[in-house]
């Protein structure tokens, strides 16, 4: 599946494409030949147990980190050979969630929100109507002056969900935007990820503990007309706008769609669903 | 503490080195590309220059008035006395000034850079920002280094004026010089090399302060104790640094005299 070998790479279809990626911290390998692709529009659900690389593989998509091999295609560019600066271009049509959200702390919740547009110098009032959209995207307009310090955790996610997408990138990069958070709070914010797959039909990398959360993407869709979700009537199988995949031991041992794993045999991945 | 073997912390010595020059041409060369973050300098300045005004007069008093009194003493035995506005006044700008007011502008704002930068860099903040397509290095770098050499110029010059000021208190009113007398001395021992190097000086030790403060900031590993750590370093490396140019710069100002 080596992407270098069918070039130009294939950007129409795919968003992100990982040829053998490789990574090690001192001498502990913790991506060892990853290879997957993220078509377009889809949504790819990575799970793995903690410490398996699931944030690394998202920092190396937006270039935060260089792999020791391998290349990666985001867009069509491939972020292992690209300088710092030309990196800055590309990561703006990118939204990231960071495990920790990852809020500048000095920054009200706007100027979190409106970070983006601020650098880029719109009007004044097109930015505080965007910030406004994003905002009540995620139902905080309310939280607009407050700092991320008097927030809550799942607060604080959705205000990170808020500054990932006031741009409307044509990629998102989730890393476990449910962690740590009640199950109420969880579906909605799979719900926005769902509204965001659907409605603006954003390619997106989703990292998550919670199978549930791959499952409910898998079997739902975002509603538009009725602004929730709903089940999706017939097969799953119907639904390929979303993915699994799992990681084990810095290697991708399951890549596909909810149908195919449950008739995979695998005794890990068994376990890992059951 | 693990152990490390000589080459090996050798080798991250030069690493560091290395970085550290990186960083300094970066904040360097970023002064002319685009953004230039024009409020974020001002907010720095402020922040550096007004916030460190106290601390600098205060030092700056004391240090005048100290020199007045050491001087004095030691004049008084020659029957110079009239001789203490000469040698605070030369000291003041040639020496104690630029050195005084950056060590005490190091211990706040090397120190304030170095746990500002280091807890954004401990809770992901500065890959956010890069995440988000801003160059830290612009957005934070280069305005607290622009800013940080700007002001040390002009709190220097203020460091300089009421160190004069408070050599001429101890000597108006415990030696009982004249007014005239001390000022006059103070201003006619001046000379054009005093001056170009009281003033050359802040503007190294500005750059000193702000590259190892953000250096040592954006270096930070290891959570909070990281921070701690850098913070420390950050002001040690800093006034080590700042005495070691000194020596250097004095030398070499002084062949153009
Ligand atoms: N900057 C770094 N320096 C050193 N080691 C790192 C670094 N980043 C990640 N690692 C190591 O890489 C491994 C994978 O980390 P990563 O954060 O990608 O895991 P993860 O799958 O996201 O885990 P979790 O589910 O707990 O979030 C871990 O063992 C971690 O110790
Ligand atoms: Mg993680």
């Amino acid at each position: 599946m080596a992407a270098s070998n069918h070039l130009p790479i294939d950007t129409i279809h795919k968003t992100i494409i990982f040829d053998d990626v490789a990574i090690a911290f001192e001498d502990q390998v913790v991506l060892d030949g990853i290879s997957f692709e993220l078509k377009r529009g889809e949504t790819k659900v990575l799970f793995g147990v903690a410490g398996s690389g699931k944030s690394t593989i998202l920092k190396l998509a937006l270039g935060l980190m260089k792999p020791d091999r391998g290349h990666i295609y985001v867009l069509g560019h491939d972020v292992t050979t690209m300088t710092e600066e030309e990196l800055f271009d590309l990561r703006n049509q990118v939204g990231i969630v960071f495990q920790e959200s990852a809020l500048f702390d000095s920054f009200t919740v706007r100027e979190n929100v409106a970070f983006r547009l601020m650098e880029e110098k719109l009007p004044e009032d097109e930015i505080e109507k965007r910030v406004r959209e994003a905002l009540s995207f995620v139902e905080l307009e309310h939280t607009m002056d407050m700092l991320p310090s008097e927030l809550s955790g799942g607060m604080r996610r959705r205000v990170g969900i808020a500054r990932a997408i006031i741009t409307h990138p044509e990629v998102l990069l989730y890393d476990s935007p449910t962690g740590g958070l009640d199950p109420i709070t969880s579906t909605t914010i799979i719900e926005l990820i769902m509204k965001q797959r659907d409605v603006y039909k954003t390619s997106a990398l989703l990292v998550t503990h919670r199978l549930q959360d791959g499952f409910t993407l898998a079997t739902h869709r975002y509603d538009p007309e009725a602004k929730h979700m709903v089940p999706l009537d017939g097969a799953v199988s119907r639904d390929v706008h979303t993915s699994f995949l799992i990681l084990r031991d810095g290697k991708v041992i399951f890549d596909g769609t909810a149908v195919d794993l449950g008739h995979i045999e695998n005794a890990y991945i068994r376990e890992y669903i059951s | 503490m693990e152990l490390l073997s000589p080459t090996a912390i050798a080798k991250k010595n030069a690493l560091a080195v290395q970085e550290y020059a990186h960083l300094s041409a970066r904040s360097i060369a970023n002064l002319f590309r685009r953004p230039l973050y024009l409020a974020d300098i001002i907010q720095q300045a402020d922040l550096i220059g007004v916030g460190s005004l106290p601390i600098v007069v205060l030092t700056g008093t004391f240090t005048g008035m100290v020199l007045a009194l050491n001087t004095s003493a030691t004049l008084q035995q020659f029957g110079s006395l009239s001789l203490t506005g000469q040698l605070v006044s030369v000291s003041m700008v040639r020496e104690l000034g630029p050195v005084l007011t950056s060590l005490m502008v190091a211990g706040r704002n090397a120190s304030g850079m170095a746990s500002e930068l280091g807890s954004m860099q401990v809770t992901e903040q500065i890959d956010a920002m890069r995440a988000l397509g801003t160059d830290p290095y612009k957005k934070l770098v280069t305005p607290r280094v622009t800013s940080t050499v700007f002001m040390m110029f002009f709190l220097t010059i203020i460091s300089d004026l009421v160190g004069l000021v408070g050599g001429y208190i101890i000597s108006f009113l415990l030696l009982g010089l004249d007014t005239f007398q001390y000022w006059n001395s103070a201003y006619q021992a001046l000379k054009y090399n005093d001056v170009i190097t009281g003033l050359i000086k802040p503007l190294f030790f500005g750059f000193i302060i702000a590259t190892v403060g953000c250096y040592y900031g954006l270096s930070t590993r290891g959570g909070t104790q990281g921070v701690g750590r850098s913070t420390t370093q950050a002001v040690v490396a800093a006034s080590v640094l700042i005495l070691a140019v000194d020596v250097v710069l004095t030398k070499l100002l002084l062949s153009f005299a």
